[in-house]
């Protein structure tokens, strides 16, 4: 009977009872990985804790100084208890701040491992007070964005959201204001291509990259600032948007919490599959990175429309709706809530198929039936693309409608110049005026239609969503890491033990101790900040 | 505004067809009818259309119409307009050399290497020697590719392993011979004090010396690589920057397959 009531609501005459398993071996997917997790830590989460802490800048040599700090531990030894334990130790010692003791290890005058270990409830007391001070500061930024969109109030319907990528902050912020006053509600500052290889995060303002900018710090702070001023003039929250992913997933996360982004791509399997980073490294990076996503409130967007880049997107549609299960449960591990979770899907169907709009359109309200308080994220035509651009044009058209027909939320606007460059400004007007010309032309057409019992629509949803449900069985049966190893998303292979960043995974030692991931943890279980 | 056609009824010019005189076509023979659209960093207004329409006599549009025009920020303006282009080409003139790569799509290049060696083709790249990037042979080997192209991994009938930098030669010769490569990719992007160049010959040498020269298609590629360079240190080819991976596939298949059949 209840399922009956529950199918009356789905356009699609979906079967929940698949769903609701589906959703249960995801989540055994996620437990029987996060057991690993549970057991490690990485060079970048020990970073993190310095960054937390306040310890940042650079060397003579622009090495960042959370670099210098673990780099020290790590060759002491010592990062099997974490980074803070050892600079809790050198506070009672010396009675300097973390910063400090940071410079003076920069300057060969300390080396911490070799301090031997105070009383630990002694120490764990000192940096459990900073820690507490320092998130209290994240908390503050997250009241400051709930109280902006509070003052504006929050646009309803799909965020329209649009890249910069001139690899030049300050131009950046040329172009992100110009977006931003033609009506885009999100502005994604695309990073460097090489950052996500980088072992460290880059410092201050930067004005060159390539195919992008590279994300910093600094560079975080001066565009959100950007953004709150265009914000202010147009009466608009605007979003901002960039990278937890690559070898210092947490430490942008760190960076963005304390420079209030509102967003982050932060996909558990990514760097693994595209960026050839070791799987076990992203497993226990993405952990972290999501739990300091979660505490500051911000929306994360997850990639798995890149699998339809590379596979096949009539044919591999199921693996997109598997991995969407998976990076849920992932994400709720670390306590984010479905609120936060911008599933990625994307309209990467040949042009040439036909009906493929309706199987478009079946994949996209399908995900918006299993994932109802997700705010999707739709990813537009990039594969074929062709630089006809008056084409380009109509099949972005076709996109824009499949998001107000679905009610997705975070629409990454598709240019005409795909696949040309990166956008110029006009690129993104023209684009913007498609978007809001479609949206607002056909506003509720989502309560107006439904789809015909036993259609193409309805047999292509019921499809998909069983044979998701058949490959989310084989990957809890073999584990994750398995299923990577033999290819299963994207049609990509990765080994286990292979690619980068394997040296920077450290397991824990009993007395391993994050006063951050402690905190946040108990912050987020009692569902408070 | 308003975009009506430009009329060219009153103009009198010779309609017919003459290939030392080419110019575009609108609806009617040597019309010269051409669109642009272009951005200025000016405000919208009087002033900026005429600024646009000089500009566009500048590029040799006669009597150019500004059909649209909009304001995209404070001080930028988007316009489109329509005109007629003064200039000529004289196609009879017109010489290509054809290419040496015709680059393959993905499709094409499984396709032939499944008809033509029954099996999958092995490639082999690394940054060898003492160079750190990465970029250029990740460019050609990842999945993700470079600029909407996708690596050689990403192809079906390859078995693509990129063992990233630092590669030593001698690791490299080893990992080649116990892969059964069919195909090397070197990358080199530091370059001070030619330090490429005798890392690359070395590595020719390695390959003599192991018997095994002869067997495999050897490429290098960077920034500052050129096939000239490439061939006179003994290599089959050498690509330099803006090289996708089909373009580098398409050459080593090809010259792999002719190669078997000499």
């Amino acid at each position: 009977m209840k399922e009956k009531e529950i199918n009356r609501r789905s356009k699609l005459n979906l079967d929940f009872s698949i769903v609701v398993k589906a959703r249960e071996a995801a989540k055994n997917i996620a437990l029987d990985t996060q057991k690993f997790i549970d057991q490690h830590t990485t060079t970048t989460i020990e970073r993190t804790v310095c960054r937390l802490f306040g310890i940042d800048g650079v060397d003579e040599f622009d090495v960042p100084l959370p670099n210098i700090v673990v780099d020290n531990i790590e060759k002491g030894n010592g990062l099997g208890i974490g980074a803070a334990i050892h600079i809790g130790n050198a506070i009672l010692y010396t009675n300097l701040s973390p910063q400090e003791i940071a410079e003076k290890v920069a300057k060969d005058e300390l080396d911490l491992t070799k301090l031997s270990l105070k009383d630990i409830s002694e120490i764990k007391a000192t940096v459990n007070i900073i820690a507490q001070e320092k998130l209290a500061l994240i908390t503050q930024k997250k009241k400051t964005r709930d109280e902006l969109l509070k003052k504006y109030g929050d646009k309803e319907g799909p965020l329209i959201y649009v890249i910069v990528a001139t690899g030049n902050i300050f131009e950046d912020i040329i172009q992100a204001q110009a977006a931003a006053r033609q009506g885009a509600d999100v502005i994604a500052v695309i990073r460097s291509t090489v950052q996500s290889l980088l072992d460290y995060v880059p410092f201050g303002a930067t004005t060159e990259g390539f195919g992008g900018t590279y994300a910093t710090q600094e560079n975080f702070r001066l565009m959100r600032k950007a953004l709150d001023d265009v914000g202010e003039e147009l009466g608009r929250y605007i979003r901002l948007t960039n990278y937890c992913s690559g070898l210092c997933m947490p430490e942008i996360a760190e960076m963005g919490a304390f420079e209030r982004l509102d967003m982050m791509l932060n996909d558990a399997l990514y760097g693994i599959l595209f960026r050839d980073i070791n799987m076990k490294r992203t497993i226990v990076d993405q952990y972290f990175s999501r739990m300091i996503n979660a505490y500051a409130g911000v929306i994360i967007n997850t990639g798995e429309d890149n699998y339809l880049t590379t596979a096949d997107a009539f044919e591999a549609a199921h693996t997109v709706l598997a991995s969407e299960f998976i990076n849920e449960q992932f994400a709720l591990l670390a306590g984010l809530k479905e609120e936060q979770m911008g599933l990625g899907h994307a309209f990467e169907m040949n042009p040439e198929l036909e009906n493929g709009f309706l199987y478009e359109l079946a994949q996209a309200q399908m995900a918006r039936e299993i994932f109802p308080k997700a705010p999707l994220k739709y990813m537009p035509p990039t594969k074929f693309m062709t630089g006809n651009i008056f084409k380009g044009h109509i099949q972005d058209a076709l996109f824009n409608l499949i998001t107000i027909m679905t009610n997705q939320r975070i629409h990454l606007l598709g240019m005409l110049t795909e696949a040309i460059h990166t956008p110029f400004m006009a690129d993104r007007a023209l684009s913007i005026e498609n978007a809001r010309y479609i949206f607002k032309n056909m506003k509720s057409i989502s309560e107006e239609i439904e789809f015909k019992d036993g259609g193409i629509i309805e047999k292509r949803a019921t499809e998909v969503l069983l044979k998701a449900y058949n490959l989310l069985k084989e990957i809890e049966n073999q584990g994750l890491f398995k299923t990577i190893e033999k290819g299963i998303f994207a049609g990509i292979k990765r080994s286990l033990n292979g690619g980068k960043g394997l040296d920077g995974v450290i397991q824990k030692e009993k007395d391993y101790f994050n006063p951050f991931m402690d905190l946040i943890s108990y912050e987020l279980k009692k569902g408070g900040n | 505004m308003g975009g009506g056609s430009n009329s060219t009824k009153k103009e009198d010019f010779d309609k017919s067809l003459d290939l030392t005189e080419v110019k575009p076509y609108g609806d009617t023979m040597n019309d010269g009818k051409t669109q642009v659209s272009f951005t200025l960093p000016i405000k919208d207004g009087e002033k900026a259309i005429i600024a646009a329409q000089e500009l566009a006599k500048k590029m040799g549009i006669k009597d150019p119409t500004i059909v649209y025009h909009t304001q995209l920020d404070i001080e930028f303006t988007f316009f489109i307009l329509y005109g007629s282009l003064i200039h000529t080409i004289d196609f009879t003139k017109i010489k290509v050399e054809s290419l040496e790569v015709e680059a393959l799509s993905i499709k094409e290049i499984n396709a032939y290497i499944k008809e033509k060696f029954k099996r999958k083709i092995v490639v082999l790249g690394a940054t060898t020697g003492t160079d750190a990037h990465t970029v250029g042979i990740d460019a050609i080997m990842n999945m993700k590719g470079f600029a909407g192209h996708y690596g050689l991994e990403s192809y079906e009938m390859i078995e693509a392993y990129n063992l990233g930098s630092q590669v030593t030669n001698e690791e490299f010769v080893k990992m080649a011979i116990q892969l059964k490569a069919d195909i090397l990719l070197v990358s080199q992007t530091v370059t001070q004090k030619g330090i490429h160049v005798k890392n690359l010959t070395n590595l020719v040498e390695l390959l003599e010396a192991e018997g095994i020269r002869d067997k495999i298609i050897l490429i290098c590629g960077g920034a500052r690589i050129n096939n000239e360079l490439a061939k006179e240190l003994g290599y089959d080819a050498g690509f330099g920057p803006n090289t996708y991976a089909n373009i580098v596939a398409t050459y080593a298949i090809k010259e792999l397959f002719e190669r078997m059949n000499r």
